[in-house]
């Protein structure tokens, strides 16, 4: 029987859906970003002879990477973008609105068993709503733009049963920390299906945050079963029913693995590799000199929100400099709402505009030489944020450490 | 179909990296970069001990690196910069998912080889792919088994990419 990724193929592609096949696969909604967009557009002039796109209504650009942009490179593909929407139909969420994979959740364009590309890495992101979805290069989006189609080989799908709840506490990205260091190696190329009363409970902003590093996993993509408050979401934002799929009992795995979440405490990765996983009660006194809260795992309302219950009323160390940078427009207008926005400002935080800001020399800025950042993204390898040390923890790991200016879980 | 060409073993004391990603193959502040021969420039510049690859590849060579290579971002660069230094294939013990997709859709040959660390390959020493039986030859004798490429993968790299295999189908 098939597995949720078959499944969704299935429905978007006339070829036969096995594992290993190569299938062309119909793609409904069609991205690029301001990073590789220019490329796009450059790939489809100098390939094809017409500009014709494929249905510019399924077909966006969101600017998210350096936004606005702080260098004149950004800049200008910025703006070749923009010029080849405007001729060709195109929406543009522009440097105005955030990170395009959580734009298309929040604008109702991603919902529920389609198939979605963009020109980022974590576009699998949206295996949080049971979509597919899947960041590819520019040559790949091109042609995307340009036929509506992909090719795709069939992965086979390996099933993640989270076993236990725990009792101490526990964020959404100690358990996705967890699963990079237990499922790098055993995963790459392949889907996953997440399941276990841990997943059942995790919000619509937790299953974001796990599912944003099945990239750093090596998986393709990774699929949590809809619950009501994401069938709602999704319903509510695409204006339509939404029909999600879910897996048959009896589904065809390559491979289960249980691991057991009843002891998961906070978690942190160490400079380098996401998957160099510790505890954070056994890491010695390390003292650090930035904070990064947001990025596509973790920029959402509920994030905010956690880094603000532990700072608000009480300022940062000296010498530390906490970044905040909201996921969407939404959020930030969320915390505007919620005194969140005054809040983590009281405490010393730097509030920048939404967008990815810390990952690609975005507009947060980046780490400097011996630099001790914490961030809440998703990879720190070498010169990914700068040429600091980066750690990788939860926003309230993050909070926390941004007061005792050392690394520091949640004091109970 | 036949690739020969001289290697360049991608390791540190001794050992092949692994998770080399493409920050480290191209990293990000030169992304906005969308002329493909000055990406040349930047091939394996935040990969410590390698920043002098680009003066030392040439035309024709074949690089050799450890698991899961090209891991990371989405970029194209990290491809299309390998292609700007004549970079015929590149052997790995295995590749990022979406890494091996751009690969293909450009033309570049990518094999995947779970043995190569065991292959005994020095920098300098001369490989025969043939990358529909995945035989890896040195003076002529097969000295390991890759796996071969996937049709679609062999069809796509034998037009020379994506697009010029949409315009043959």
């Amino acid at each position: 029987m098939p597995t949720v990724i078959e499944k969704i193929f299935q429905r978007h592609s006339k070829d036969k859906v096995e594992v290993g096949n190569t299938i062309w696969l119909d793609v409904d909604l069609r991205t690029a970003r301001d990073f590789a967009g220019a490329q796009v557009v450059k790939n489809l002039l100098e390939n094809y002879d017409d500009d014709y796109i494929d249905d510019p209504s399924k077909t966006f650009f969101t600017f998210d990477c350096n936004a606005p942009a702080n260098t004149i490179g950004y800049a200008n593909n910025q703006q070749i973008c923009r010029e080849f929407a405007k001729k060709n139909g195109i929406k543009v969420f522009d440097v105005n609105r955030g990170i395009g994979s959580h734009v298309v959740m929040e604008e109702g364009l991603a919902y529920p068993s389609i198939t979605a590309v963009g020109t980022d890495s974590h576009f699998n992101i949206l295996g949080s709503i049971g979509a597919f979805g899947q960041g590819m290069g520019d040559v790949d989006i091109a042609f995307v733009f340009k036929t509506g189609k992909t090719w795709f080989e069939v992965p086979p799908t390996v099933k993640v049963n989270f076993i236990g709840m725990p009792d101490s506490r526990w964020t959404a990205k100690d358990l996705a920390l967890l699963c990079v260091k237990e499922l790098k190696g055993k995963v790459l190329g392949k889907a996953i299906e997440f399941y276990g009363e841990i997943v059942d409970k995790l919000s619509l902003a937790g299953r974001i945050t796990l599912a944003s590093m099945v990239t750093e996993m090596g998986g393709i993509i990774g699929f949590i079963p809809p619950n009501e408050e994401v069938i709602e979401f999704c319903k509510k934002r695409a204006n339509k029913d939404v029909e999600p799929v879910y897996a048959d009992k009896d589904a065809n795995y390559e491979e289960e693995i249980d691991i057991d979440v009843s002891n998961l405490e906070p978690l942190i990765a160490l400079p380098g590799n996401p998957a160099n996983v510790k505890r954070v009660a056994d890491l010695p006194s390390i003292s650090v000199d930035s904070i990064f809260i947001g990025s596509c795992t973790n920029g959402r309302e509920e994030d905010m929100e956690a880094a603000y219950n532990i700072l608000k009323g009480k300022k940062i160390a000296e010498n530390v400099v906490l970044k905040i940078v909201p996921a969407t427009r939404q959020v930030w207008q969320y915390m505007l709402d919620k005194g969140i926005m005054k809040g983590l400002f009281d405490a010393g935080a730097i509030i920048s505009h939404a967008a990815c800001g810390g990952c690609a020399s975005g507009q947060i800025g980046m780490t400097g030489r011996g630099e001790v950042q914490i961030s809440t993204s998703n990879r720190n390898f070498k010169g990914k944020q700068g040429e600091g040390d980066t750690y990788l923890a939860s926003p309230e790991t993050a909070a926390a450490s941004a007061l005792a200016g050392y690394i520091t879980g949640v004091e109970e | 179909m036949r690739i020969e060409g001289r290697v360049w073993v991608i390791e540190k004391d001794g050992e092949l990296i692994d998770d080399i990603d493409t920050d480290m193959i191209y990293h990000n502040k030169y992304l906005h970069i969308t002329d493909k021969e000055e990406m040349a420039k930047y091939a394996f510049s935040n990969l410590e001990g390698w920043q002098d690859f680009p003066e030392k590849a040439k035309e024709g060579d074949i690089i050799i690196a450890g698991e899961n290579f090209g891991c990371g971002s989405s970029r194209q660069h990290a491809v299309d910069c390998f292609i700007a230094l004549g970079i015929k294939a590149i052997v790995a013990k295995s590749f990022g998912a979406i890494y091996k997709r751009n690969a293909i859709n450009s033309g570049l040959a990518i094999v995947e080889c779970k043995d190569i660390d065991k292959a005994g390959l020095k920098n300098g020493d001369v490989i025969e792919i043939d990358l529909e039986s995945g035989d890896i030859k040195k003076d002529g004798k097969t000295i390991v088994k890759a796996k071969p490429m996937s049709p679609v993968q062999a069809a796509i790299y034998r037009a020379g990419g994506l697009f010029a295999y949409a315009k043959s189908i």
